[in-house]
């Protein structure tokens, strides 16, 4: 039969040799933003779904709330009268009035450029250090490690010498305790928890204990007792005239409580490296520290990102717990001026806890973004 | 490049490696079984041997990766004991390159290169840049500089690990499995790479499998069962008259 010499495989399994070069495409037209927005809120029929019912629930909740922070909200009034009318907002004119005790406390009023020289240096190098691409980034670190403590201790606390008159830290709070307070604890329980996790690694068993046995206890008992044991502990232990300032015992217990965290966070770092990173470097010549400083903590740190911000993120907020121990951090400021009987009224309340949360929310989701762009760039860099 | 070359006035401190009835356990496992090996100034050997039979371990004791628990391990005239100064010295003296390459995924190509010059060797950073461009156009990848390890392909990546060792201006040069976790096609380029090296006379202890490359370069072939050295011959006797009985099962496996 004539057919049947005829090849009858598909055409797809016949032999196939280019001829010529295969020209270069240009890439997919990336989709339109609005043709995105569409494709992934509307999809098929069950993201449709989902995206209605999201959007009824924010239409439910959205006009009240927008008709209490600010359409009907009092922004401007000498004192609590507007804000008691029936139907009236949130107060904002309450926040405005009471602005500087929340950023001050009763930090004298004649001295509060003090405060303010200070955050505005702490912002100037923290801007400095956190922009990634900055000149002399080690001399930023500097100023802000070493010399910017003692700059601000001096000037917040005072020097008779240098005709700077004394101000107890019993007069100081607002937002600038709560920010004195996260700050310490950051920068202290970083490298402390970086110690306590080499340590907790060691190969020397007394080390090791040691090091085992302060995480565990600091973060088996509640940041308040931490807090209650080193305002009633420290002093016992120290000789009276050296027993630490009433703001330095919390601060220490922060930065003690936060390193304890922090020291988990960077062990789960140190544990992803592989052993094929210590023994390239041992072959190479290199002693354990520098194997430690210039290899594995790089890797480990850049690893534990999202772990370090997480237990930033939540020891900025838990520096409130620092009122339970008379400290006047901006929380408790709020707390006090809402018993002002001169703005006495239904909203008071709600609008300083409102400004509380914007607040901690704008300092914790910064912190969160920067973190993500970190990664981001970290994440190209080494693919 | 002359800092290869082993100059005659060291020639005369004696061998380059010696290893005498050495032994090791991991736990009560016996990994190192009265290991005898001299390895002359300027000689390649090449280690073969079944999986698990200690080949790894052997290496890994020359540049006390591993310690040893009795016999004598000496290299470079320096021996090896618990003596940390000593094992720095030997370190500076022994480079090694691995299986898995062991690159540090955090810095550049060039990074890698500079990293122990610069803290080990105390050179300058304009002067560890120069070494280290020097090797990387020698192992043919001076365009990858710049780039990351995880942006590299394996053979380049290990290419960069050879640099990186030279660097350190090694007298030894010591390499586990190098190509194994190569794709074929990359094989060729390190193989070739190592070969440059042999030729100018680098003193090289490696582990492989590539029995085409031991009959080119290696000067003796050694082959280990179960911890222990069971033959050690020139190659072409090795290959074509191996005289133990486990030494002709092994070769027709691989060679087949
Ligand atoms: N760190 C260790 N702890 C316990 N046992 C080990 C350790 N390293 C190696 N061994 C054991 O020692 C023996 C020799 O291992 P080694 O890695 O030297 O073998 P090898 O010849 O290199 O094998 P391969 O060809 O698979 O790499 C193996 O049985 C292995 O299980
Ligand atoms: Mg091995």
């Amino acid at each position: 039969m004539p057919g049947a010499t005829q090849d009858r495989r598909p055409a797809s399994a016949q032999a196939f040799v280019r001829q010529g070069p295969a020209p270069a495409q240009p890439p997919p037209a990336s989709e339109s933003f609005a043709g995105g927005l569409r494709g992934n809120l509307f999809g098929d029929w069950r993201t449709s779904l989902a995206t209605l019912a999201v959007l009824t629930l924010v239409g439910l909740a959205l006009p009240s709330l927008l008709r209490f922070l600010i359409f009907d909200a009092v922004w401007s009034a000498p004192d609590g009268e507007l804000c008691r009318a029936p139907g009236a907002g949130a107060c904002w004119a309450f926040i405005a009035q009471k602005l500087p005790y929340f950023i001050y406390g009763s930090y004298p009023e004649s001295q509060r450029w003090r405060v303010d020289v200070t955050m505005f240096v702490g912002a100037v190098l923290i801007v400095w250090l956190l922009w990634l691409d900055a000149p002399a980034r080690r001399l930023a670190a500097f100023l802000f490690f070493v010399a910017y403590p003692l700059q601000g201790f001096i000037l917040l606390h005072g020097a008779p010498a240098l005709g700077l008159p004394r101000v107890e830290t019993h007069l100081w709070g607002g937002v600038f305790v709560s920010l004195l307070v996260a700050s310490v604890g950051m920068v202290f329980s970083l490298p402390l928890g970086i110690l306590l996790a080499l340590g907790r690694r060691s190969r020397l068993p007394a080390l090791k204990l040691a090091c085992t046995g302060f995480i565990e206890f600091v973060r088996g008992v509640p940041m308040i007792t931490v807090l209650f044991m080193a305002n009633t502990m420290l002093p016992l232990f120290v000789p009276e005239d050296l027993a630490p300032d009433r703001l330095a015992r919390p601060l220490i217990g922060v930065a003690l409580f936060a390193s304890a965290y922090m020291a988990e966070v960077v062990r789960g770092g140190l544990q992803a490296i592989p052993r094929g990173q210590f023994e390239g470097a041992a072959a190479l010549g290199l002693r354990p520290w520098p194997t430690l400083r210039l290899v594995v903590l790089p890797q480990a740190l850049r690893h534990v990102i999202p772990g370090v911000v997480n237990s930033f993120i939540s020891l900025f907020k838990d520096t409130t717990l620092v009122a339970i121990v008379g400290i006047f951090d901006f929380l408790k400021t709020i707390e006090a001026a809402r018993q002002d009987p001169a703005w006495a009224g239904p909203t008071i309340s709600a609008t300083g806890y409102i400004f509380a949360a914007l607040f901690y929310f704008a300092f914790c989701f910064g912190m969160s973004l920067y973190a993500r762009f970190v990664e981001r760039r970290l994440g190209s860099a080494a693919a | 490049m002359s800092d290869h070359m082993s100059d005659p006035a060291q020639d005369a401190e004696g061998p380059a490696i010696e290893m005498i009835g050495v032994n090791k356990w991991f736990g009560a496992y016996h990994a190192l079984r009265d290991i005898d090996l001299i390895v002359a100034r300027g000689e390649r050997i090449v280690i073969c041997g079944p999986s698990g039979s200690g080949k790894s371990t052997l290496i890994r004791c020359l540049n006390r990766l591993e310690a040893h628990q009795s016999g004598r391990i000496i290299v470079d005239g320096i021996e090896l004991t618990a003596d940390l100064r000593r094992i720095d010295e030997v370190r500076r003296e022994v480079g090694m390159v691995f299986q898995h390459f062991n690159l540090f995924p955090h810095l550049t190509i060039l990074e890698n290169c500079t990293l122990a010059p610069i803290h080990v060797r105390k050179l300058a950073r304009a002067e560890a840049e120069e070494l280290a461009s020097a090797y990387l156009r020698k192992v043919q990848i001076a365009e990858q500089a710049d780039k990351y390890p995880g942006q590299l392909s394996g053979g380049q990546q290990q290419r960069a690990a050879i640099a990186r060792a030279l660097c350190m201006s090694p007298k030894i040069m010591l390499f586990d499995e190098p190509t194994s976790a190569l794709d074929p096609e990359m094989v060729k380029e390190v193989l070739e790479t190592i070969i440059g090296l042999a030729e100018e006379g680098m003193t090289m202890v490696c582990v492989t499998h590539e029995m085409g490359f031991a009959r080119q370069v290696a000067d003796r072939v050694v082959f280990m069962d179960d911890g222990a050295i069971v033959e050690i011959n020139r190659p072409e006797a090795f290959f074509t008259a191996p005289k133990h009985e486990r030494t002709r099962l092994f070769l027709g496996q691989i060679l087949k």
